[in-house]
């Protein structure tokens, strides 16, 4: 329970980026190693760091936060339109508005708390999404889409001849396997930040608004202030990782503000495990796999992959799993969301731990190597949500 | 002496800083950029030297477009037997001018990866995306919105892969937002309200006063345009066009006003379950039973598939509408498609089926006649592109737009059903000549050819 | 006038809908403190009922389309009209009243397989984990349902002498055009029963008595020795049931689909949270306040000076309630607040 020291979390770091880094390499054979689902790895995961910052430590539970995703969007995405397909204006840009946008909602649902923020939060974004698909149109393009088009001004940037524009950092261009490693990079200054707030004293004081808020105001202590810091952060996480999905794809819909998009980052954080640093990122990254890899499943592959197995087996094997991918994904999503929460109380991380736990008991007469041990075990942080 | 040994050692420094980025730059960028390089000499996922191709099938396997989009993914794996020479043949039997052999794709055989759209652009793109750059498919297609389709077609175009769209029907798609890459064989809501014209004209008469309820995004708004330049046309009155919020489940309090409107008619805007929930609770409402200014209050759909028939029941029958093509249609096209996929599926393939189908064998024709899969060869194949024998009588794929021109259906819900399938009757078939409209009307640019 | 009687009656009808729906959350949700998100899904189940039932009813004879040789056609009669004539289409007709009989025991039963096997666990969990179990069922079972009936919506029809309208503008005179669907005043008139009977159950039963307490401070009941966790069980199975009629009756105005539940899961939150924590009161009157508001807000006068409210209407009035009644209408104080 003590204060982990600052050099672990360096190791941890250095852990955290490698990982981060080398994704292209170790993701490959599960079928995630391509730009497109390890960019949104590091967005969500990026999503997913900045609600626990909020739901983590404060325990006050968004149920809007997609408005900031989908606000930082379409910011990126007039950036784009409008000054510079250069993404760094459009970056900054998007997470000063996300910002302003959640001192606005931060200031007015941080007036109530427990069920009563999450339906403020729900209701905000609600709002925005409705408007955004409907009568702000001119602004957000509706159902289609912000999304560029020639007769744009760009007003920084050479007018082009041939064919739409990308985006790009001084000329490097932001799609692909670039554009993974731009968000890397931010992933893992976002996860920096994160980790120093979790072990500075204002990480400490908003744990202790969670544990117990009422005695905190006995105290005098205003904790009003710290509370809607937290949420201006976490919203501004959020707003980044809208705007690095214009970065990686320049299209903004409304979609992505709809309840189902927050309830999405409230699932991942969960599933991952709150309260701890890297749990979110797992959830997140658990959650868009199911989603991109698993929904893409046939029969034809089943069979290709369990093809080792004997001619008898393999069919029967192909006829039950074919009925969790493809069109059924959705089944083995909430299946196993059932089964973690069922078995694993602290997330997906709980289950990290346990398994790294049982091979170091295994592996006893090594020696312990106590790296990393803050990554994989559940933080003292979660013990405080299981009360 | 000693200032010479401080420079080389200085330099060597230098150089070790210099070696050592490269080799860190070279490490943590893998074989994937020189992919990316060899991809831009000549064009994305090129096959080469392989012996298949794959095709990317983005269908919505979730949410309210599932059961269509799994129709759709019916076909295409029929399309895909067809084409590589399995089964009967299908369409190949019947499509003029046929460059297929029944062998797959210039000697390639054609293999298939699958995607969820889930009805949403971001999924749906990452879905796209995931088959581009991960599966290498040389061609996506499908989809059940018009939002999708247009969000799936710009990335297309971005990447420089062709996209054939699967059911869409707001005039942006091959509009304002039509793209070079991108290809449309469905009919649009221009082409339904001109097709609607002159039935609505015999049907209803001339002195009519129209009450619309539209979906309240882009493809609804669309529609209503349409619909309310060819009934204003026509001499009828527009009384109202009030927008509705997509999926409120109830519409009562949209309908209720339509009552004592004085509007004879009312325009249903809606498509799927919004569709099916506002005209069957616009039939509670009496507006069927209801004689307004000495006439019979009629409802107009106009866009429905039989999905949508067999989802609002009873309430359908005598509705008139338009469809992109029906199964019931005595065409060699349609009876040879009708006759393969249900030999294989014990069932009529829907309008989105066929669409998709076609749309598939269209793709692997236009290979075949350019003799290449390099994509602006492909386009250039496809753009001006007349056939016959699909099942819409003579079709073009018009140059300028992308936007396939052929006959409309309007049909109506059939009053006695002789099947579980024989919901729709087709009421006429408008010539193509009808429906057509000057592929500058809506603006929107192609935009370049190599990408 | 006639326009804003009607929208008068839209707003009730809606409210009715609305407050059956949160009524069987609030028990859950409110009072036992469990953060339900299957309770959509609970709601279509109910719809999938009279689905259910209907296709019981009409299994059919086949008689082959014999025009039709590329594919097997049918020609369906049911085997109920074979038998019995007219009685039989009689009761195919009624398939959707009498499925609420099916519905109880079947939601019941549901209701307390559910809280005896999974729910239960739950009660002292933190909410985070009780929404992750919830939404993960209600997956489940949706894609249970979507296996069977598939994606598309199922036509439920009313009995034909209600399919129609009233006509009650001539009853009341008022104009000709005043007409409102037969089934939408049975909804309101059955919404009403059965907030009715709930209340009169937790009011003037014992059972309902020990409930009521056990709300307010389980512990103190727990400790007089009265099975308190036994209560909560057949309180979650009435809550079931409660969702579960709702959705039998929405089935005629809302043809089912396996997603309904998810569409009206977030609505009915907002609802339950309006009306105020722990309160059933609340829950009834949030319900048809919303119901009548977005109604007025639809009106194309109102449309006229604020564009799109009615598509924020409902948000927006729980932003201000919440916002100027700390716990909603009639919130109990400290439950979920924290």
């Amino acid at each position: 329970m003590s204060m982990p020291s600052l050099r672990n979390d360096w190791v941890v770091m250095a852990i955290f980026a490698a990982a981060v880094l080398t994704a292209p390499i170790w993701l490959s054979p599960v079928g995630a190693g391509y730009p497109d689902l390890l960019q949104k790895f590091a967005i969500f995961g990026l999503f997913a760091i900045g609600f626990n910052i909020l739901f983590g430590l404060t325990g006050y539970l968004s149920f809007g936060h997609a408005v900031f995703l989908g606000v930082g969007s379409y910011t990126a995405v007039w950036s784009f339109k409008l000054l510079t397909m250069n993404v760094l204006p459009a970056i900054a840009l998007s997470i000063l508005v996300a910002g302003i946008f959640a001192v606005v909602i931060g200031y007015l649902s941080l007036r109530r708390s427990g069920i009563y923020f999450s339906i403020l939060t729900l209701a905000f974004a609600q709002m925005s999404y409705n408007l955004a698909y409907s009568v702000l149109t001119p602004i957000t393009n509706g159902e289609t889409g912000l999304q560029l088009t020639m007769q744009d001004a760009r007003i920084f940037d050479e007018p082009t001849t041939s064919g739409l524009p990308s985006t790009e950092l001084f000329g490097m261009s932001m799609s692909g396997y670039s554009g993974f490693y731009f968000c890397a990079v931010l992933l893992i200054i976002g996860f920096f930040i994160s980790l120093r707030i979790f072990r500075s004293p204002f990480g400490l004081k908003l744990l202790a608004i969670k544990s117990n808020q009422t005695r905190m105001r006995y105290t005098g202590f205003n904790t009003k202030p710290y509370l809607l810091a937290a949420f201006i952060i976490s919203g501004m996480y959020a707003g980044l990782a809208g705007s690095l999905m214009a970065v990686t794809d320049p299209l903004a819909g409304a979609e992505r503000m709809q309840w189902t998009a927050s309830g999405e980052v409230v699932l991942m954080t969960i599933l991952g495990g709150v309260g701890t640093l890297i749990g979110p990122l797992l959830g997140a990254g658990i959650i868009k796999y199911f989603e991109n890899i698993f929904s893409a499943l046939n029969p034809g592959e089943l069979h290709q992959i369990f093809s080792w197995l004997p001619d008898w087996l393999e069919n029967i094997v192909v006829a039950i799993s074919s009925e969790f991918v493809g069109d059924g994904w959705h089944m083995t999503l909430g299946l196993s969301f059932m089964l973690v929460v069922i078995f694993l109380p602290g997330g997906v991380i709980e289950g990290v731990g346990r398994a790294y736990t049982k091979i170091r008991t295994l592996l006893k007469s090594d020696e312990a190597n106590e790296s990393d041990e803050s990554v994989l075990e559940p933080e003292p942080v979660l013990s405080a949500e299981k009360e | 002496m000693s200032d010479n040994k401080s420079k080389t050692s200085e330099l060597s420094r230098r150089g070790f800083i210099k070696v050592g980025a490269a080799a860190l730059t070279a490490a943590s960028m893998p074989m994937f950029f020189v992919k990316d390089a060899w991809a831009a000499k000549d064009f994305r996922n090129n096959p080469g030297t392989a012996g298949s191709v794959k095709f990317g099938f983005n269908v919505p396997q979730s949410g309210a477009y599932a059961d269509e989009g799994a129709d759709e993914l019916r076909a295409y794996k029929l399309a895909v037997e067809h084409i590589n020479g399995v089964g009967d043949g299908g369409m190949l039997n019947t499509m003029k001018p046929l460059s297929l052999k029944g062998n797959g794709i210039l000697g390639k055989k054609v293999e298939f990866v699958t995607g969820d759209t889930q009805t949403k652009s971001d999924a749906a793109r990452a879905s796209a995306k995931r088959m581009i750059e991960k599966d290498g498919v040389i061609m996506v297609t499908g989809g059940s919105s018009s939002g999708v389709a247009v969000a799936v077609q710009g990335l297309c175009q971005e990447m420089g892969i062709i996209f054939m769209a699967g059911l869409t029907h707001s005039n942006d798609t091959t509009g304002k937002d039509k793209r070079r890459y991108g290809f449309r064989h469905f009919f649009n809501a221009y082409m339904s309200g001109a097709a609607l014209g002159p039935v609505l004209k015999k049907e209803m008469g001339t002195e009519r006063k129209a009450y619309h309820l539209t979906a309240d995004y882009t493809w609804g708004w669309t529609q209503e345009e349409s619909i309310k330049n060819t009934t204003e046309g026509l001499g009828w009155k527009t009384t109202a066009t009030v927008k509705t919020p997509v999926g409120a489940g109830d519409f009562s309090q949209y309908i209720t006003p339509v009552l004592n409107s004085g509007a004879d008619v009312l325009i249903l805007n809606h498509y799927g379950k919004d569709m099916i929930n506002s005209l069957t609770q616009a039939v509670q409402f009496g507006l069927r039973d209801k004689q307004v200014n000495g006439k019979n209050f009629e409802i107009i759909v106009p866009l429905f598939s039989r999905l949508m028939a067999q989802g609002a029941g009873e309430n359908i029958k005598g509705i008139l509408g338009t469809t992109n093509w029906n199964w019931a249609l005595e065409d060699e096209g349609s009876k040879a498609f009708v006759k393969s996929f249900g030999a294989k599926y014990g069932q009529p393939p829907s309008m989105a089926a066929h669409t998709t189908y076609v749309q598939a064998l269209l793709y692997a024709n236009a290979c075949e006649a350019a003799g290449s899969f390099y994509p602006p060869e492909v386009i250039k194949q496809l753009e001006g592109f007349k056939f016959d024998g699909m099942g819409n009588g003579p079709t073009e794929y018009r140059a300028e737009d992308h936007q396939c021109f052929k006959d409309v259906l309007v049909v109506r819900g059939n009053d006695k059903p002789t099947s579980q399938f024989d919901l729709l009757k087709v009421e006429q078939v408008v010539p193509r000549s009808q429906v057509e409209y000057d592929a500058k009307i809506f603006g929107g640019e192609l935009g370049p050819y190599e990408v | 006038m006639d326009a804003i009687f009607l929208q008068i009656l839209n707003g009730l009808d809606k409210g009715g809908a609305y407050a059956l729906i949160a009524l069987g959350l609030t028990l859950v949700f409110g009072t036992l403190g469990v953060v339900n998100f299957a309770h959509g899904a609970l709601f279509m189940l109910g719809a999938f009922c009279a689905v259910t039932l209907q296709k019981i009813l009409t299994i059919s004879q086949k008689v082959r389309d014999e025009s039709i040789t590329f594919f097997e056609a049918y020609k369906e009669q049911p085997y109920l009209e074979i038998w019995f004539g007219d009685f039989g289409t009689k009761i195919i007709d009624w398939s959707v009243p009498i499925s609420i009989l099916l519905a109880i025991p079947i939601m019941l039963l549901i209701g307390l397989a559910m809280e005896r096997g999974l729910i239960r666990h739950f009660y002292k969990r933190p909410h985070a984990d009780q929404i992750l179990v919830t939404f993960g069922l209600a997956i489940v079972l949706q894609e249970i349902i979507r296996s069977f009936f598939g994606a598309n919506p199922i036509p439920t029809p009313a009995p034909d002498i209600v399919a129609g309208s009233a006509q009650i503008g001539v009853l009341l005179g008022l104009g000709e055009s005043v007409v409102y669907p037969w089934w939408r005043i049975i909804y309101l008139l059955f919404s009403g029963l059965v907030i009715f009977l709930v209340f009169a159950f937790l009011q003037f039963t014992t059972f309902g008595m020990v409930v009521r307490a056990g709300m307010h401070d389980r512990e103190t009941v727990g400790l007089l020795g009265i099975d308190v966790e036994h209560k909560f069980t057949i309180v979650f199975g009435i809550g079931a049931v409660v969702a579960g009629l709702a959705g039998v009756m929405y089935a005629p105005i809302l043809p089912p689909d396996y997603h309904m539940g998810m569409d009206f899961l977030v609505l009915s939150f907002v609802v339950v949270v309006v009306g105020g924590m722990g309160s059933l009161g609340g829950a009834v009157a949030a319900g048809f306040l919303l119901g009548l508001l977005q109604s007025f807000a639809s009106m194309n006068e109102i449309k006229a000076i604020l564009p799109g409210i009615d598509q924020i209407i409902i948000y927006l009035v729980a932003v201000v309630i919440i916002l100027v009644r700390p716990r909603g209408l009639m919130g109990r104080k400290g439950v979920m607040e924290d």
